[in-house]
Parts: C-alpha cells; structure tokens; sequence
C-alpha cells in the first residue's frame, strides 16, 4: 500500500455558492433588489417586514417576500395582510435558509415571478450564527438587532454582523423602558463591521422608516 | 447547528474526487476552517464520525486547521492578525473593513491510501 495527498481546494459550500450565483445573476437580470433579512428569533423581522412591505407597496412599488420558519406558517400569513405576494418556507428543523431552498421557491409555477418585482426579501429563520454562511443570492444582507436583546449582541454573533452589508435596530419605542445604551450598541455594530449603515426604526411608531426607505429605494436605482 | 449539512457537504465532496481513485482509501481530510466561519470544531467532529458512519469514508480522520482572522490596514498598509471581537489594525488601532483571511470554509487535500499497481509489483 502507498499514501498520498492528493490536493482539493474545493470550497465546502461550493454547491450552495454556485447556486447562489445562478440565482444572484437572474435577479440581477430581472432587475429586482434581493435582501436576506438574519436575526434571532424575537427580534421583530416579520413585524419589520410588514411595516415595509406596506409602505413600499404604498409608493407603488411591485414587492413580494420568502419566508423560512422551521414549521408554521404564522409569519407569510401576517405578512401576507400587507397585500404583497409572499410564500412561506419551512425547512422541517432546518436552522437556515439555503439556496436550494430559494431555487426550489422561485422554480417556474411559484408565486410569483421574479422578473415583475422591484424588491424582494427573503426572512431568514430566525438564527444569529447558521445562516451567515449560505448565500441566498441576495445583493443585500441586513442583520437585525433589537433593543430588548443587549447591546453586545454583535460582540457575541461576530460572524453574521461581520457579513452584513447593514444593520436595523428594531423596537426603538422600547428603547427607553429596556435603558438601551444607543451609543454602546452603535458602536458594537461598528467594531464588528466598520462603515456600516445602521437604521434604527420602530416598525410600531414607523420611526427610521423613512431612512430605511430610501436607502432600499437608493439600492433599487443602482441597480437599474 | 448546521454542522451536519456541513460534514453531508464534505462526505459528497470527498466521495466524489476520490472516485478518481479506484481501490483507494481515504484515511485523512484536512480542512482550512476561518476564525469566521461561525463552525464549532467538536460539532463538526461529532457530525463527521455521524455522517461517515456506514460509508466508504469511515474511519477517515478529519484534521481541521483553524485560519486566523486577518485584515488590511490601508493606513500602514500591512496586514495583521486580529481576533473577532474588534475590526482594528493591530498596529496602528484604526477600524478596517479589509478582511484579507478568516472566511475560509474548505477542504484542503485528502490522504488516500491505494493498492501497490501492478506495474509496481512486477518490477
């Protein structure tokens, strides 16, 4: 018998990755803005969706979303209420959306058809550390936080916020009940990811949206 | 815990290049892992020993070599090893964005062990 080492170099998601680039390239194609929305379960995405969902849908804007949960389909049906398309996913104990999941989602005969969207968010189940290795495609990656949840939690998940191209701060009118410390938080998100555009809103009040709006509508027109 | 789905990648991975080697037994694969890969080693362990068990990689040890986080400081334009708590040059202490390693989530090269050839034998 004989040994060697025979070299691979293979990535160990290259699947995933170059499903991933399939589909980040057809969106591209069909022109609409893709966000991975990442956050513990509780921080209030879904409720942060809806509020976007609504207004965008408000200034005319053709909007539709993907949501993955282990089981139910509580959250497509709350978000359904804001009129936007929306087809839920469950992964059955699955901790993280995957590109499979999406390709699968979008696969002709779906829900809708991605190429009559201007924006589409796909909610990621609710997780601070599995989903920041998979790719979905998205041009955008927005990991939340909320004021409930202590403002070292970019400290603790360093990965996920590391690999975020913005930041949301959920439930600021809980801010002053929770004695949240805005400028510790802040500058956590900013140790962990230096530059990063943080939104800090309150999908009750609406405070933030206005921000939040454009800077998605800002992203939409670059990418023409 | 996606440390399963991650040690089903590599089986598929490695099942498929050895394929390229007939009769060969794959007795180690090495992994180079990121600081920033958000996988816990003893998990991946555990799920490599589960998700082997019954296969041809059975008993195929799975060494994993942890790469460090490093960043680029335009600033004194050099590279420096960092943890993951704060992006900051070591050297000069300012914030960076540049990540230049840390990512890293791959398999590096496998040990297979083949039968002498008969040509081997022979001679």
């Amino acid at each position: 018998m004989t040994t060697r080492i025979v070299e691979l170099r293979r990535g160990i998601l290259k699947k995933n990755d170059e499903l991933a680039a399939v589909l980040r390239q057809r969106f591209e194609a069909a022109g609409v803005l893709v966000l991975n929305l990442v956050s513990s379960p509780g921080t209030g995405k879904t409720a942060f969706l809806e509020r976007t969902l609504r207004e965008l849908r408000g200034r005319g804007a053709r909007v539709a979303a993907l949501v993955g949960d282990l089981e139910t389909d509580n959250d497509a049906r709350r978000l359904a209420a804001s009129g936007a398309p929306v087809q839920q996913i469950n992964t059955h104990g699955i901790c993280h959306l995957d590109a499979e999941m999406i390709a699968k989602a979008l696969a002709d005969g779906g829900p809708f058809d991605v190429s009559g969207l201007d924006y589409l968010f796909i909610e990621n189940v609710g997780n601070l550390v599995c989903p920041s290795s998979y790719d979905l495609g998205e041009r955008i990656r927005v990991a939340l936080l909320s004021v409930t949840e202590g403002e070292d939690k970019p400290l603790k998940y360093p990965t996920l916020f590391n690999s975020a191209d913005a930041a949301v701060i959920t439930k600021m009118d809980l801010a002053a009940a929770c004695e949240f410390d805005r400028a510790l938080a802040l500058k956590n998100i900013n140790e962990i990811r230096p530059g990063i555009r943080v939104f800090e809103t309150s999908a009750k009040t609406g405070a933030g949206m206005a921000e939040w709006l454009e800077y998605l509508g800002e992203a939409r027109r670059k990418q023409g | 815990m996606h440390e399963l789905s991650i040690a089903a990648s590599i089986v598929e991975t490695v099942t498929e290049s050895a394929a390229a080697y007939p009769g060969a037994q794959v007795i180690e694969v090495r992994l180079r892992v990121g600081a920033l890969s958000a996988v816990v080693e003893e998990s991946l362990q555990f799920c490599w020993g589960v998700s082997t068990e019954g296969t041809p990689l059975a008993g195929a040890k799975l060494v994993i070599r942890t790469m460090p986080v490093v960043v680029h400081c335009a600033g004194c334009n050099a590279d420096s090893e960092i943890g993951v708590q704060s992006f900051r040059c070591s050297k000069c202490g300012e914030l960076t964005a540049d990540l230049r390693q840390g990512q890293e989530l791959e398999i590096e090269s496998i040990e297979i062990e083949e039968p002498e050839s008969a040509s081997t034998v022979t001679a």
